[in-house]
């Protein structure tokens, strides 16, 4: 039987980090491997220079919010643009104090996701060479993209039940 | 037969004393008029309104009809600041510095719901409203509005051009007004 992206992936990283691994599966025909946070940075260097896996590009890096578990994950996806392989790393951090390692050492276009990152989920990475909000105003004291924060601004005036049903 | 000089139409002449070899009116009628036909305005266009706007220039609708043919990339020069379209809060601060770098007299318009209120944009990035952050005159409204709506809006700002008294923007109730959004 042919082996699966997944298993290969799983077995590339078993092979040195297998403690790390929480767990691994398909999401939406996605290998996702969730790992956890005190190496994701070594891990993710390791599967770059591996030769077997050989993910040499980082398509994207952001937070997703967890309220139910007070958890706000971090995404890492790696491409390996010879073969067209992807992988989706997640790792989880308490909503009290998200810090995981800055992977700009890695991936030096890591530094403008980390600081969106940062702006919108208030994680912060350790190591970023200039950790400071991006697209939002300098002002902004929320981190708005967590899910306690309501997403409507709340100066509007001409939004009433009568007009809208609500 | 017809002469191009018959298909100008010229500005109507203001009420006045006239007599032979003579016209006599007020300054601030002829100032009005000689202002109301020929506004720069400076197009601050940062979404689709902006390509209204585009429309409203081009031959079809062209606002050069309206005296308004010089369009001012500098807010040095512009007597109409048109702000077409959604502007972030980030970008508050830059629209309120173009503001300020005009000389008086000044007018604002305001095209489109999303300059005008936030439009749909009700989020925590999207400013609701220019009138937040520098006074307007006239409002636009539409999502987009079309080309006519903002040659409505051109015209209603020429009217009050035509109409507004020399002294209005030295009188105290005036700075008082620009104090209430923080603007010296």
């Amino acid at each position: 039987m042919e082996v699966t992206d997944l298993e290969k992936i799983v077995s590339v990283l078993k092979e040195k980090y297998e403690e790390d691994i929480l767990y691994a599966e398909m999401l939406y025909d996605f290998p996702t491997v969730s790992l956890k946070k005190e190496k994701i940075v070594e891990i993710i260097q390791y599967l770059r220079d591996n030769s077997e896996t050989k993910f040499e590009f980082l398509t994207t890096l952001c937070g997703i919010h967890y309220p139910e578990l007070n958890q706000i994950a971090v995404m890492y996806q790696l491409h390996n643009m010879m073969t067209g392989k992807r992988v989706r790393l997640k790792t989880y951090l308490p909503i009290e104090l998200p810090t995981v390692t800055s992977l700009t050492s890695v991936f030096p276009g890591a530094n403008w996701m980390e600081r969106e990152t940062y702006d919108f989920f208030g994680v912060i990475f350790e190591g970023h060479p200039n950790l400071k909000r991006i697209l939002n105003v300098d002002e902004m004291i929320i981190f708005p993209l967590r899910k306690e924060y309501p997403l409507e601004d709340q100066v509007r005036e001409d939004k009433n039940d009568a007009m809208f049903g609500r | 037969m017809s002469t191009l000089t018959e298909d100008i139409r010229m500005a109507d002449r203001p009420e006045g004393l006239e007599g032979q070899g003579f016209f006599a009116t007020k300054l601030q009628t002829v100032v009005g008029l000689a202002r109301k036909n020929s506004i720069w305005p400076l197009p601050f266009a940062t979404s689709c309104c902006g390509i209204e706007f585009m429309a409203t220039m081009g031959a079809h609708y062209d606002l050069a009809r309206f005296g308004s043919e010089r369009l001012s990339f500098s807010p040095r020069q512009a007597d109409l600041l048109m702000v077409m379209g959604t502007i972030a809060k980030k970008m508050g601060p830059v629209l309120r510095q173009v503001y300020e770098q005009m000389a008086e007299p000044r007018w604002v318009l305001s095209v489109g719901a999303c300059a005008s209120s936030g439009g749909i944009f009700d989020t925590y990035s999207v400013l609701q409203g220019i009138d937040r952050i520098i006074p307007v005159d006239v409002y636009v409204p539409g999502c987009p509005p079309r080309p006519e709506q903002i040659i409505d809006g051109v015209i209603k700002i020429q009217r009050l051009v035509e109409t507004e008294s020399l002294r209005r923007r030295d009188s105290p109730e005036y700075k008082a007004m620009l104090n209430t959004y923080g603007i010296e």
